[in-house]
């Protein structure tokens, strides 16, 4: 199974992002091979629809997780449209993020935080 | 003739000098300030005439689609996103290019009129006026813009724009045959000024400075006519009357001093028109 978690970095003790349409990369995480796959967010340079190009990247990647700080709702369509699962992070490193969800010490997001909540407004 | 009124930024007294002028030298005035048309405040017009503007968008067969993302690869605006329960469809986004269905493989993809606005046409005792109208919350302006555009005669006609220079803009200013710039005497006004002069010089369009709140002091516009070689057309000092007049929602060619002012500034917009 692959984990998605938003990232500020590309290496594995980089810190998670909190936002899930605008944080620069992805990291993927395999389960079964216990590897990092990083990626750039296509929503960074989208001039509209971040969260939509964010979550159709990772919808497209296979991920069935996500662990995220804020989504908002229109990402949120896309992800539950991919069946993916979304966490609640405590923002710290993606290795201990992983590390969180597999102990279950993170919460599921039901609802998605409104528009824009991710850009520092 | 078609001449575009914009200016820096709001509050710069665009719709003051584009209503004041479009009466007092009779020609039409169209209003493409569309998320906030304020024309209509002082012109009074009776409104005659509602269009309703609709844009292509998609609708998708779910019967038919075979899930291939084409459509969703295609859109630029980020409209559509494929994901394993089907396509889903952001229509604030859509700006109704018609690419998803073109690329649609198995003819999925139908058209259908979403409204994003409306086109009032009406007309005082003198003039013909029209406006448009954004519904809130639609994000996209420009299809209300071309629209009304496409609507203005050959007559001598007034185009308000938005402030600023975004995309309703430059789509507001193509094809006009002339462009006046409302200013101010302030470092700021200033600043947005320049902004606005790089995009008309950009488009190849003539264009003249008129000064709102003119004050002789301190003249920084006058200034800065002179160095770049613009037509200053107009300049319009400050005075108690006009805010009266303002605030009650009148035309300040109510008032002779102001009449003769704004005369004198439609004449020389035809100026810059006959020296380009
Ligand atoms: S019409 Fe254009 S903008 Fe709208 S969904 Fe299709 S491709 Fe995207
Ligand atoms: S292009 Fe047509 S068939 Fe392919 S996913 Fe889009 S609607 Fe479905």
């Amino acid at each position: 199974m692959k984990i998605c978690i938003t990232s500020m970095g590309n290496e594995k003790d980089a810190m998670m992002d909190s936002r899930f349409g605008r944080c620069p990369y992805f990291a993927i995480y395999d389960t079964e091979t216990k590897e990092y796959e990083f990626m750039e967010n296509n929503g960074v340079t989208a001039p509209g629809g971040a969260g939509i190009a964010a979550g159709q990247q990772v919808v497209s990647k296979g991920a069935e997780v996500v662990i995220t700080g804020f989504i908002g709702p229109n990402a949120k369509r896309v992800i539950e449209g991919g069946q993916i699962k979304v966490y609640n992070g405590k923002g710290g490193s993606i290795e201990a993020e992983i590390k969180l969800y597999e102990e279950g010490k993170l919460t599921m997001i039901e609802n998605a935080a409104p528009a824009h909540s991710g850009m520092g407004k | 003739m078609k001449i575009a009124v914009l200016s820096g930024k709001g509050g710069t007294g665009k719709t003051t000098v584009s209503t004041n002028i479009a009466t007092v030298m009779n020609w039409n005035y169209v209003d493409c300030d569309v998320e906030e048309p304020n024309g209509f405040i002082f012109l009074k017009p009776e409104v005659k005439k509602t269009e309703y503007v609709k844009i292509p968008v998609p609708k998708i067969d779910e019967e038919k689609c075979i899930r291939c993302n084409k459509c969703a690869d295609v859109c630029q605006f980020n409209a559509l996103a494929g994901t394993k329960t089907g396509i889903i469809f952001f229509d604030k986004l859509c700006h109704g290019c018609g690419a998803c269905t073109m690329v649609c493989p198995v003819g999925a993809i139908t058209e259908e009129g979403r409204k994003i606005g409306k086109i009032d046409i009406g007309n005082t005792e003198s003039i013909k006026c029209m406006r448009g109208l954004l519904d809130i919350g639609e994000p996209m302006a420009p299809p209300i813009i071309k629209r009304l555009k496409a609507l203005v005669d050959e007559e001598t006609t007034i185009i308000d724009c938005s402030p600023g220079s975004s995309c309703s803009v430059v789509a507001a200013i193509e094809g006009v045959d002339v462009a006046i710039l409302v200013t101010e005497a302030t470092p700021f006004g200033l600043h947005d000024l320049k902004i606005a002069v790089e995009l008309v010089r950009q488009m190849n369009i003539p264009f003249g400075i008129v000064l709102n709140r003119a004050d002789e002091e301190h003249d920084l516009i006058t200034r800065y006519c002179e160095e770049e070689k613009i037509a200053l057309v107009g300049k319009i000092p400050y005075a108690k009357k006009a805010a009266v007049l303002y605030s009650e929602g009148k035309l300040l060619i109510e008032d002779e001093e102001y009449n003769k002012m704004f005369k004198g500034i439609g004449e020389r917009i035809l100026g810059v028109k006959a020296c380009s």
